[in-house]
């Protein structure tokens, strides 16, 4: 006999997220299973792979110190990066969140202001204040206080720098997300029995800001150790992280079968830093900072 | 009904009556009451920018009592407990805790323990690290606060509890390690900002018992918000009934129960019948028109002028009903009546759109809807407000 639809029927739960999955299967699950299954072809010359069934990528992979040290500078950069935006972002979170101002929500606007810019444009701007002929070595070289131009540009720093711009934002907006879930009630109690704001800052606001603050410490490592654009504009050459190194293994090289493994290792060592923190932690916190 | 500003006049003979040291107030517990207040307030005015949440509150506090701030949302009841913890500033007068002017003391060197509505515990520690707390920024040696810690439990009837977490404590035993947290370290004085009103009813009860033995226990000084009429008559040794920012009467359940001094308080604890009339036989016994037409007889304390503009309020306790009813008879019928075991409520429409509340034992069968009944009182048994609200004495 067949059942009568009803508005809360589970078949009609599964026909509205049918697109959804059918998206997510064609768009993501299915292209990382092509790069999978192309890590294991041969590559014979540039631009030129069979699909007889080799180890040989993932041997040179494991085997060549190259990769390795690649790799591992990409996670020292994405660390650097997610602690300074820590760092850095948390006290622009605590003062949003503790400011008597009446039009809070301007403060939140301006964080949002900067994503109104292509990312890309956004970088570029760096080349105009970092550069030979940029904003800060002009003017210091016009006050006489320095002779020649300071080399800023083209090094880690810059890179680092870019990438502490474009991810503050994500890191304020989880931390202060997070602050927000905070019953202030507790800052009295804690107070009345005898702590000093600071004090009570380090019992009660501190340790229940921490997930907001673990969740935009592995939103940042994750996009700045995935970054591609930025090493790109503000690096040099010695500054390219593992993103870098998979573009020139497939556009340069045109070593599909190489480039392939290389993605498939920077989304496995990537997936495996996001599936301890929701170990810990939980995945929620992250959505509701993106959703704040 | 006054209003503001009329009472910003009022509260000052009736907080300087009050502010005699133990007058009218139980004996404290301990015997330690004699002399310095615990908590004094002279002349406190509380403003939030233009808005005025305080003003000319005055009231002094005998040690070991359990004084009750009761009053309506808004009535400035909670800004007053904020202020004595020092999370409100005041913008005038004085507070003094024990003698000692706190008004420049920072929280956190105030010795006061506060209670939530809310509990405010610590989610993230255990119940042993919430109510070490105080302890801990006391710089009580570690086998003290365990000491403490697991006597303080003991008294609120959760031993053995420590490890637990907040979140895993229903709500009543959550406020229990909050009021252990607050008393643990012994404050000068306990602060309870409306504990019961996040409880669900039978819990509440419980909890009411507790508190008060708690309090009795260990003498402590606790000062009481709710908005609760119930709470406030079965807990306190004085009440002082608030309304908009400002002092309405003090004194103690009976006392407010039973002679209220404004109309304010008359109906805002136990909703009194009030029937406006007119003096129209002075003397001893006092002849009162009112306004529905039928001319009753009330005991004044003072002789009034006839013609004189009063009204006489009638706790629904006071009174009786059907045969019981001898003096002041007043004959109605019944809209509603409501049947609470020993007693029953009627509402008694007396004619002239009034109509009059009457709690009155049982005796024979509860009336129905729209049969005739007879209501009266005792002269004795009201009290006469004057035309402006106030208590004529």
């Amino acid at each position: 006999m067949r059942r009568r639809w009803t508005l809360y029927d589970p078949r009609l739960a599964w026909l509205l997220v049918a697109p959804v999955l059918l998206l997510l299967i064609f768009f993501l699950v299915l292209p990382i299973a092509v790069m999978a299954a192309y890590t294991f072809f041969t590559f014979v010359t540039a631009g030129v792979e069979t699909s007889a069934l080799t180890t040989a990528n993932w041997h040179e992979f494991l085997t060549d110190s190259y990769y390795a040290g690649f790799l591992l500078k990409t996670l020292r950069v994405g660390a650097i990066t997610a602690l300074l935006c820590g760092v850095l972002g948390y006290f622009p979170a605590y003062f949003i969140w503790a400011t008597t101002f009446k039009h809070k929500w301007l403060l939140l606007l301006l964080l949002i202001v900067p994503f109104w810019i292509s990312f890309t444009i956004r970088t570029f701007s760096w080349i105009n204040i970092l550069g030979e002929q940029g904003v800060i070595n002009v003017a210091l070289l016009k006050l006489g206080i320095i002779s020649e131009p300071l080399p800023m540009l083209y090094n880690e720093g810059a890179v680092i720098l870019g990438m502490l711009h474009f991810l503050l934002p994500y890191m304020i907006l989880n931390v202060y997300v997070s602050l927000e879930g905070i019953d202030r009630t507790l800052i009295s109690a804690a107070r009345s029995m005898g702590c000093t704001s600071a004090q009570a800052f380090r019992e009660v606001t501190l340790p229940l800001s921490l997930p907001g603050l673990a969740a935009g410490l592995l939103l940042c490592f994750v996009l700045a150790a995935g970054s591609y654009v930025t090493p790109q504009l503000l690096g040099s050459g010695r500054d390219a992280l593992f993103g870098n190194l998979i573009y020139d293994t497939i556009m340069g090289e045109l070593n599909w079968p190489m480039g392939a493994t290389l993605s498939i290792v920077l989304f496995l060592v990537l997936g495996f830093f996001a599936a301890i923190y929701t170990r810990f932690m939980g995945m929620s916190q992250i959505v509701k900072g993106l959703g704040g | 009904m006054p209003d503001r500003n009329d009472l910003s006049e009022v509260p000052r003979p009736v907080a300087a009556g009050v502010a005699r040291p133990g007058a009218g107030a139980p004996a404290p517990s301990g015997g330690i009451g004699a002399g310095q207040p615990a908590v004094e307030f002279r002349d406190i005015d509380i403003a939030y920018g233009k808005f005025v949440a305080v003003r000319d509150f005055s009231l002094s506090i005998a040690k070991g009592s359990f004084v009750t701030l009761l009053g309506p949302s808004g009535c400035g009841k909670t800004t007053i407990l904020r202020s004595i913890a020092g999370l409100v500033d005041i913008s005038g007068g004085q507070i003094m805790i024990d003698g000692r002017r706190v008004d420049d003391v920072p929280i956190y060197k105030r010795n006061i323990g506060l209670v939530f509505q809310s509990y405010a515990l610590f989610p993230h520690k255990n119940v042993f690290d919430n109510v070490a707390f105080g302890l801990k920024y006391r710089n009580v040696p570690k086998p003290e606060i365990v000491r403490k810690v697991g006597q303080a439990l003991e008294m609120v009837r959760l031993p053995g509890s420590e490890k637990k977490l907040p979140s895993q404590l229903s709500g009543g035993q959550q406020q229990r390690i909050a009021l252990a947290r607050a008393i643990v370290f012994e404050p000068q004085v306990l602060l309870l900002d409306e504990p019961l009103s996040a409880l669900d009813a039978n819990m509440r009860e419980e909890m009411r018992v507790e508190i008060k033995k708690i309090q009795k226990e260990t003498g402590i000084t606790a000062i009481f918000v709710t908005h609760d009429q119930e709470e406030a008559l079965s807990m306190s040794d004085r009440i002082v009934v608030m309304n908009a920012g400002a002092v309405e009467q003090i004194g103690t359940p009976q006392e407010v129960y039973e002679t209220p001094a404004t109309a304010f308080v008359a109906d805002f604890l136990g909703k009194a019948n009030m029937l406006a009339g007119t003096v129209s036989r002075s003397g001893q016994a006092m002849a009162v028109v009112l306004a529905t037409g039928q001319t009753v007889e009330v005991a004044c304390p003072r002789p009034l002028a006839q013609g004189s503009k009063v009204t006489v309020v009638l706790r629904p306790q006071k009174l009786s009903v059907g045969a019981a009813a001898s003096a002041n008879r007043l004959s109605g019928r019944v809209v509603s009546a409501s049947y609470l075991g020993g007693s029953a409520i009627y509402e008694i429409d007396i004619g002239g759109k009034t109509s009059i509340r009457a709690n009155a034992p049982i005796t024979g069968r509860v009336l129905r809807e729209g049969e005739t009944i007879d209501v009266g009182f005792d002269p004795e048994g009201c009290v006469l407000l004057d035309e402006d609200g106030q208590r004529i004495s």
